[in-house]
């Protein structure tokens, strides 16, 4: 059902945890569909220094949650926020027709944790 | 090699050996018509005959005539709603069901709610057990037909049918049960349970895929959905399934004989698995009712995580079951079920179910048991729902 690398970072999820002392945390889904994902970011110099999950769901939360944390490791905001949910489907060689809307949030949980980091950003001005 | 462990009976279960073998004679050697005139049919129609009574002696049935056979489950019970609802119209429009039955139980109520007829869900309570007092006030002089399964597939638990026959029966109306998730793991008897129709399945007893049976009491009403050559006394056209027949017979056969035992076995086996797991896992529960559920089930809910993952995490280590998750339907929606019986969203996506069968062995269940622990460790530590204290 899923393409081995689903299967890999479902295993062997890439960055998952929390970070105490985020600079923006971006959650999204509901228990309630059975995905639930929180994105933490630190960012330096307009850069995504540090980013981990922690992902309440199927296969393909985990697995897509992990992914983004790889896709968005190392990027300028303007560049992870470009990051779509196809890029994530993508660089895992695919996911399943179903799982394509309800589980792949990752890219959506990227975005409120920028949006999160900006909006606390101009606050702080 | 790594030890696999199938425990997914309900989605599918091996066809028996001795199945196998009775079945094979009818592909390319016996492979006449029952119908014929000539002597090719001739084996053929006993060995119809002769499974047709296998099946009527395992549910109790009075006459082998009661016994029509069907392509499956899905295939009884949509003969078993449809057909009497539509033979019956003349004496009322209104059928009554549960909000826990199969989907081929749901569906076809619906199609008949699109053709103006009426559909009461009764309740159940929290162990999936239906609400006598509803049952009763749902039936009015309209009601034709009543459907509840015998037990349900996916929590397991066995409902009272005498009694609901005893008031079904009482307001007038017609009994249909599912058993295709009983029959064959726990006896069953239509005379003494006083069931008018049932549907029941070959391969969910071991039997061939494709093949099943309705039973329907002499004299019941029903109006047939496939129509052709008038086989099974016009219940039911389409030459036999001859092979797939012959091994729903066998399959019977075995199960009257070794019902008893297994069942013995298979329940010491559940209770073992469930004691184990709820002991080792915190924040574990079981679904369904503690005593009155099939021999063959463990529903197990765990908090804070999603049965997909579980199932996946489980299919690593060799091991087979399923879940009333909505990621693993095709609705992405969890379980009626176990939304009926009171269950939160989010914890009935956390759930697994067990179906034990005659391959099992106590060693299966006990990695099965020794496996989820660090399983649900793991996904724990990954879900944010998880409260910190539980991840020290």
């Amino acid at each position: 059902m899923y393409t081995d690398k689903v299967l890999d970072h479902f295993r062997n999820p890439r960055n998952m945890g929390e970070i105490p002392d985020a600079d923006g945390i971006g959650t999204v889904g509901n228990p309630v569909c059975g995905d639930l994902m929180s994105i933490y970011i630190k960012v330096k110099d307009n850069r995504i220094e540090d980013i981990k999950f922690k992902t309440f769901g199927c296969g393909a939360a985990i697995a897509t949650s992990s992914m983004i944390t790889e896709l968005a490791k190392g990027k300028t905001l303007d560049e992870a926020m470009k990051i779509s949910r196809g890029d994530v489907a993508s660089s895992l060689d695919g996911l399943p027709p179903i799982k394509m809307h309800c589980s792949n949030l990752a890219a959506d949980g990227l975005h409120a944790a920028i949006q999160d980091y900006l909006k606390k950003k101009g606050a702080e001005k | 090699m790594k030890q696999r462990i199938y425990m997914d009976h309900t989605a599918s279960m091996p066809v028996d050996p001795r199945v196998l073998e009775a079945m094979l004679p009818y592909f390319a050697e016996k492979y006449g018509n029952p119908s014929s005139v000539h002597s090719w049919g001739t084996e053929p129609r006993k060995a119809l005959e002769n499974a047709r009574a296998e099946i009527a002696n395992l549910i109790g049935a009075k006459k082998s005539e009661e016994i029509f056979f069907t392509s499956g489950g899905t295939e009884s019970t949509n003969i078993a709603i449809k057909g009497v609802a539509n033979r019956n119209k003349d004496r009322g429009n209104h059928i009554v069901t549960t909000s826990i039955e199969h989907m081929s139980v749901i569906n076809p109520c619906k199609s008949l709610v699109k053709q103006g007829f009426e559909v009461t869900f009764v309740p159940v309570d929290r162990y999936g057990v239906v609400d006598l007092q509803a049952l009763e006030n749902a039936i009015t002089d309209k009601t034709t037909l009543v459907s509840v399964a015998y037990a349900n597939g996916e929590i397991g638990t066995i409902q009272p049918i005498r009694e609901i026959s005893e008031i079904i029966h009482r307001k007038g109306a017609l009994l249909h049960v599912d058993a295709v998730a009983a029959c064959g793991q726990i006896p069953i008897n239509v005379q003494t349970d006083n069931i008018d129709l049932m549907s029941v399945s070959s391969n969910d007893m071991y039997g061939p895929r494709g093949v099943g049976a309705l039973y329907a009491c002499t004299g019941t009403r029903i109006e047939p959905i496939i129509q052709g050559g008038g086989q099974e006394r016009g219940l039911r056209s389409g030459t036999e399934n001859i092979p797939g027949i012959v091994g729903m017979g066998k399959a019977a056969e075995i199960a009257k004989a070794e019902m008893r035992n297994e069942g013995e076995r298979l329940a010491s086996l559940r209770d073992r698995l469930t004691r184990g797991v709820l002991k080792s896992v915190p924040a574990s529960f079981l679904n369904g009712h503690p005593s009155k559920r099939l021999p063959n089930n463990a529903n197990l809910r765990f908090s804070y995580i999603e049965g997909e993952s579980l199932i996946l995490s489980l299919d690593m280590q060799g091991i087979a079951c399923s879940s009333g998750s909505a990621c693993t339907s095709k609705t992405l929606e969890p379980s009626h079920v176990l939304l009926a019986i009171g269950l939160k969203h989010e914890d009935a996506h956390g759930s697994l179910l067990f179906t034990l069968g005659r391959q099992n062995t106590q060693e299966d269940v006990d990695h099965v048991v020794n496996a989820l622990p660090d399983i649900v460790k793991r996904l724990r530590a990954i879900s944010p729902l998880t409260p910190k204290e539980m991840l020290q």
